[in-house]
């Protein structure tokens, strides 16, 4: 434990100097900024999000990138909300239903990727347009209100402190908790690393490279199914629209996280302070009364930053 | 030095391309606690011979023998579960990953107990503890087992990689030109070590371009030349022109002196 402290790349620390560094920017711009009541809103708000960029950082450490994944999100939480409020489905089995079409669709990018030997980029850009379309002729682009009580548990919060602190948010930490000692402490977890690293000597060592990523992409697709349940469950409506955020902020994320884009170096963790940064970024230009279109552009330049400060540590490291 | 016992062979072993014949009718043995070079131009079919008895490449006809057993190899995963390691080239480690994960990639040590070996949970600290005994045992000077192999220099990562394969070899380590691309200090640091590995009784087939390597460490030389094994030298009774001269073909195996032969 201590050794893998100190061998901890430097870089590590990057996300929380940039997550300090906006924090401290927005809280010149905002007297309401720094609250334990915002900080509670920020942390719901990223849970979609953060849940989406678990997954989406498994296939970037497998140098591939998903660029389906809110759209998938957005179809599994159109079919937990159609399947429960229209056909009367028990909750329980609609998000089993929700579950099994997110991780088919990770299932099918991965057979894509494995199989047809096709980049992960145009494979996910494909599937990312068959999801939309999907959801859009299923729910004839139309919302389901009215969920059951049960699909939005996970939004409830409790008091902790002056906090509010909701129920799928705890879920979201767990999960991260859960990836990283997965990723960290056993074989399969180091062989995902392995195989972004290096695929040509992961496969000469004996590992089994297909299934390895095939794994990846299906797990991908069960994290965007608790994604669509979270979603649910904070907004309280099924929206054929939803994700669309959520897609390329899960690679802001990532990437803010310190997770290479070539694979096989990261740290999970870093993600969700990736993910809070996006928040904090989306709350604080909210807070200083920045119009929506023009924070999706900064969260654009966030990205390219990103990857150009990652870059660029990476040769000087060299 | 090297018994007569034998090993690893093979026997009019042939591969053909479409219509190129890469190798027509090898032979090829490797005795007891030796370290055999394989010379070969260009296209002898030295590379051919090599991936068929690594398990890359699937012969057409002939057979690999292998302590007195038939062996049918599909894959490189195949011969290594039979106990032949291979070294490739191209430094086959994960450069991001830590010495003791390179050294353990794909076969991990896990903890005991139903829940250790349900989730393949790492036992870090036995694979620690065993990384740093292996590379004590052939003296490899790197201190720290945690650190990302990529941090190393070039010869360093080739001694990971020869450490490796000797580790869990358990018949016949393979190394494809493990001193290629490598400066002359990082090149003897290499020839040492896999000096080391024949030492501790496992047989060394060293694949190389480089003669005075070939010649500072061999036992035997194997010259592969038009698909087939044209001699096989010892290094101490020939020189170095006159195996250049077999493979090339400027001289035929019969006009080498016969004690030279081996």
């Amino acid at each position: 434990m201590k050794s893998e402290i100190k061998n901890l790349p430097w870089t590590a620390l990057g996300p929380w100097i940039a997550l300090l560094a906006a924090c401290s920017f927005f809280a010149t711009q905002s007297d309401r900024f720094l609250s334990a009541e915002n900080f509670s809103l920020i942390l719901q708000q990223v849970m979609v999000v953060g849940v989406i960029a678990l997954g989406q950082t498994l296939i970037i450490l497998t140098a591939g990138i998903d660029l389906s994944c809110g759209f998938v999100m957005a179809l599994g939480s159109m079919v937990i909300a159609k399947l429960a409020v229209e056909q009367g489905w028990h909750p329980a089995f609609a998000v089993g239903m929700g579950l099994l079409v997110t991780c088919g669709f990770g299932l099918l990018n991965g057979l894509l990727v494995t199989k047809a030997k096709l980049p992960s980029f145009i494979v996910t850009l494909g599937t990312m347009n068959i999801a939309f379309a999907v959801t859009q002729l299923y729910t004839s682009s139309a919302s389901v209100t009215e969920l059951p009580e049960w699909l939005t548990a996970l939004g409830k919060t409790f008091e902790f402190g002056s906090a509010q602190v909701s129920v799928g948010t705890c879920l979201m930490v767990l999960l991260y908790v859960l990836a990283w000692r997965y990723l960290s402490d056993t074989a399969p977890g180091r062989h995902i690393y392995a195989v972004g690293n290096h695929p040509e000597a992961s496969r000469l060592s004996g590992i089994p490279v297909e299934r390895v990523l095939l794994g990846v992409y299906v797990l991908a697709g069960f994290f965007y199914g608790i994604a669509a349940l979270l979603s649910l469950a904070r907004t309280g409506v099924g929206d054929p629209q939803a994700g669309q955020t959520e897609n390329l902020d899960s690679i802001t994320a990532v990437v803010l996280g310190g997770t290479s884009l070539f694979g096989g170096r990261g740290i999970i963790l870093g993600t969700l302070i990736g993910a809070i940064i996006v928040g904090v970024f989306r709350n604080g230009l909210t807070l200083m009364g920045v119009p929506s279109v023009v924070q999706t552009l900064i969260t654009g330049v966030l990205v390219i930053l990103a990857v150009a400060v990652d870059q660029l540590s990476r040769k000087g490291a060299r | 030095m090297a018994t007569e016992q034998i090993v690893f062979e093979a026997k009019g072993l042939v591969k053909r391309y479409g219509g190129v014949t890469a190798i027509d009718g090898a032979d090829f043995s490797l005795r007891a606690g030796e370290i055999l070079a394989v010379i070969g131009d260009n296209g002898a079919g030295k590379s051919t011979l090599i991936k068929a008895l690594s398990g890359a490449v699937v012969p057409d006809e002939g057979e690999i023998i292998l302590d007195g057993k038939k062996m049918h190899f599909r894959s490189p995963v195949d011969a290594r579960k039979a106990g032949i390691e291979t070294v490739y080239q191209d430094l086959a480690v994960a450069p991001a990953m830590t010495i003791a994960e390179n050294l353990f990639l794909g076969r991990e040590l896990t903890k005991g107990g139903a829940i250790g070996r349900m989730l393949k949970l790492l036992d870090k600290k036995e694979m620690l503890v065993q990384a740093t005994q292996r590379m004590a045992d052939l003296k490899v000077g790197i201190r720290s087992m945690t650190q990302a192999v990529e941090t190393l220099s070039g010869g360093q990562r080739q001694c990971v990689a020869v450490a490796r394969a000797a580790a869990f070899a358990q018949h016949v380590v393979i190394m494809d030109e493990p001193t290629a691309a490598l400066g002359v200090k990082e090149g003897n640091m290499v020839l040492e070590l896999i000096r080391r590995v024949r030492d501790r009784g496992l047989p060394v087939i060293l694949i190389s371009h480089n003669m005075p390597h070939v010649f500072e460490i061999a036992d035997r030389i194997h010259i592969q030349r038009l698909g087939k094994r044209a001699a096989v030298v010892n290094p101490k009774k020939i020189t170095m022109s006159d195996a250049v001269a077999v493979m090339t073909g400027a001289k035929l195996p019969e006009e080498i002196a016969p004690d030279a032969l081996a």
